[in-house]
């Protein structure tokens, strides 16, 4: 059994009558000490299902299907005090913005001493030890003066190596790091994306890397899933993927990406956007994007099917080996 | 030391506003009679006049004449009531108590009201208690408070009888101060008149709180609080509170320092003894002096309460705090 399954996920809000679903039957593992990307454009429910794993999608967003099983336990169903067990201590979550993620009116020290004490049965000076320890492994230069600053008083990168110490302070045993260097500067961007890598391998913790950016998911992790309004459209290993896609959508992704060998050369961004909740396609939600599209694509919506070694939401699969 | 510069340069806004406020007050004298009719009688011939005024310096240029009000004021003589024939700023001060302690009152029932009321109604906004609170609070907005006053009076001093109707009641004095807090009496005496006072700005503050809480519960921060596993007490009063609370101290003290202006109203409908109901009584009888004497303090009080708030702001918000300034 794999260290998190989640099955058949689905997020629903109801919004003035209507209900809208966010996700719709998305299914997964992430076995003990592996990495799993998740990608797709914005809008996609990236976010929703890292929140829905621990159980924070807030009114008038819910849970509506499906079952999330953690080392064993149903957390969905969990009593909501053993769930707030579980946060913090055995899943942590880094956010993508450094700026807003922490609280501007408590201390680097304060934000990480109340995380540990609420775990754990620890006195002040080892919090404070055990703390500024963690923030001396995320390479924060003078640990015990910062453990004392405020979040303004940080630059942007220093901020997210604290959120990464905080996540990491309770040795939990995954990590949802949900865009966790797009708001940084481009410049330390691979150096964030880099320590926070390091750190979950030599800890032996588990990643669910969310990001728009499929180079970094083909360059990071084993497993990845390709998400399109809500739904899973491919899924696999990483290297098979990246090496020959599926689906129409993820080649695009792949295709958008600048070329390496061709710099300069026009970027072949999918054309359109990402459809609303509330104005979803008939049929495979793609379809108005996708080249390979024909009247079976806006007839039925295309089951999430096995081909070869993954898994594939597409009419049209064979058509792209 | 920069946090002295900070204190220095908001002080010196308190003194520049104080400055207008004077000039404003001042110059209101020349527009409320002659001051001269009031101190002597018609009998008093022409020439004599003109000897007094210029005795009196009243023939100097306004700036000449503004600027010794001035030099007074900053003294603490703001001239003499005529109705009363004793130092305005006494007059004033002696009712000063009555007028603080109505202003205390309604502002704690307004903060222990408004917090509970508004954090209920941002983090249970579905639920039927919180939808009767905004209900009520967008009624109680639209009803002006001597409605507020007159009604609860009927109610509860004519109707059930519980509670006297005008006056201060029972007060003990200590030093220059009295106090009605010290007595059942006393004690029984402000109910109403806070509770119509505090009516004024509870909607307010409620509807301010909410929308604050509303806000904050949306941030990145307090969702990566509730990420860290802490308990949701914690999240509530430690992470969203005190974000909810620094606008609210800001707006809120700001509103509080308008509050002396609404005692003008509720101490005239309950007859309570203090600066407002001596200011109404100032203006029925023409007494200049203690009209600007009343405008001076009040605007005292205003520019005092506004810079102590501003300071506290400054003292919560570790950004607005000066960096490098530990607190
Ligand atoms: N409170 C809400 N009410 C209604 N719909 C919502 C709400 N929050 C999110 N959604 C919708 O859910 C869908 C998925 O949102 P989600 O934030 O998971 O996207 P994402 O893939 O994380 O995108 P991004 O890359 O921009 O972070 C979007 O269509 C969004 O509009
Ligand atoms: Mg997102």
């Amino acid at each position: 059994m794999a260290l998190l399954e989640v099955r058949d996920l689905e997020v629903e809000f109801a919004m003035r009558g209507a209900r809208l679903k966010a996700l719709r039957g998305v299914s997964f593992d992430l076995d003990a000490g592996d990495r799993l990307g998740i990608v797709g454009e914005s809008g996609a429910g990236k976010s929703m299902a890292a929140y829905a794993i621990l159980n924070l999608i807030s009114e008038p967003g819910r849970i509506s299907a499906g079952s999330i099983a953690f080392d064993g336990r149903v957390l969905n169903t969990l009593p909501a005090e053993e769930m707030r067990k579980v946060r913090g201590d055995r899943i942590a979550m880094i956010f993508q913005d450094p700026m807003m993620t922490l609280n501007p009116v408590l201390t680097v020290g304060a934000q990480m001493v109340e995380c540990l004490k609420t775990h754990r049965t620890i006195s002040d000076g080892e919090a404070r030890a055990l703390s500024v320890q963690k923030l001396r492994e995320v390479a924060i230069p003078s640990p015990d003066a910062r453990f004392d600053s405020y979040p303004h008083e940080l630059s942007g990168g220093l901020r997210q190596r604290v959120v990464i110490a905080i996540a990491l302070l309770l040795d939990p045993a995954v990590i949802i790091a949900d865009e966790p260097t797009t708001a940084l500067d481009v410049t330390i961007q691979a150096e964030i994306m880099g320590l926070m890598l390091d750190l979950c391998e030599t800890r032996g913790v588990s990643l669910i890397l969310i990001t728009h950016d499929i180079a970094v998911v083909s360059e990071t992790t084993q497993r990845m899933l390709v998400m399109y309004a809500g739904r899973v459209v491919e899924q696999g290993e990483t290297r098979g993927i990246i090496a020959r896609p599926s689906h129409p959508y993820t080649r695009g992704l792949l295709q958008a990406l600048p070329q390496r060998n061709k710099p300069g050369a026009e970027l072949n961004q999918i054309p359109g956007s990402m459809p609303t909740l509330a104005e979803l396609p008939p049929g495979c939600a793609f379809h108005p994007r996708c080249a390979y599209a024909d009247d079976t694509c806006s007839g039925g919506v295309p089951a999430l099917r096995t081909l070869g070694k993954r898994l594939v939401a597409c009419h049209h699969a064979e058509r792209l080996k | 030391m920069e946090t002295l510069a900070f204190l220095i340069r908001r002080v010196g806004q308190a003194v520049m506003v104080m400055l207008i406020i004077s000039l404003i007050g001042f110059s209101i004298q020349d527009n409320l009679g002659d001051p001269l009719r009031e101190l002597v009688g018609q009998s008093v011939s022409e020439a004599e006049r003109e000897a007094l005024r210029d005795r009196m310096g009243l023939n100097d240029p306004f700036f000449v004449q503004y600027a010794r009000f001035l030099g007074n004021a900053v003294q603490g003589d703001l001239g003499t009531s005529y109705f009363f024939k004793k130092p305005a700023l006494e007059v004033i001060l002696r009712k000063f108590p009555a007028t603080f302690e109505l202003v205390l009152a309604a502002t704690l029932i307004i903060v222990l009201v408004s917090v509970p009321a508004g954090i209920f109604c941002a983090i249970k906004p579905k639920h039927i208690g919180a939808r009767l609170i905004m209900g009520l609070s967008i009624v109680g907005i639209s009803i002006p408070v001597f409605l507020t006053a007159i009604f609860s009076i009927y109610l509860f001093s004519i109707e059930l009888g519980w509670m006297p109707s005008f006056g201060r009641g029972d007060v003990v004095e200590l030093g220059w101060w009295n106090t009605g807090f010290l007595t059942g009496d006393g004690l029984e005496h402000l109910v109403l008149p806070a509770f119509a006072l505090s009516s004024i700005m509870l909607p307010l503050f409620i509807r301010l709180i909410r929308g604050e809480m509303m806000e904050v519960m949306r941030t990145e921060y307090v969702r990566f609080a509730q990420a860290k596993g802490l308990h949701p007490r914690r999240v509530l009063f430690v992470h969203a509170l005190r974000n909810t609370l620094l606008p609210v101290i800001t707006v809120g003290g700001v509103q509080i320092g308008t509050l002396i202006a609404y005692t003008i109203l509720t101490e005239t409908v309950f007859q309570w003894p203090g600066m407002g109901f001596l200011f109404l009584e100032a203006v029925n009888r023409v007494d200049t002096p203690l009209i600007i004497a009343y405008i001076i303090i009040v605007g005292l009080i205003f520019v005092i309460t506004n810079t102590i708030v501003d300071l506290i702001y400054t003292y919560v918000n570790p950004m607005v705090r000066i960096s490098g300034v530990k607190g």
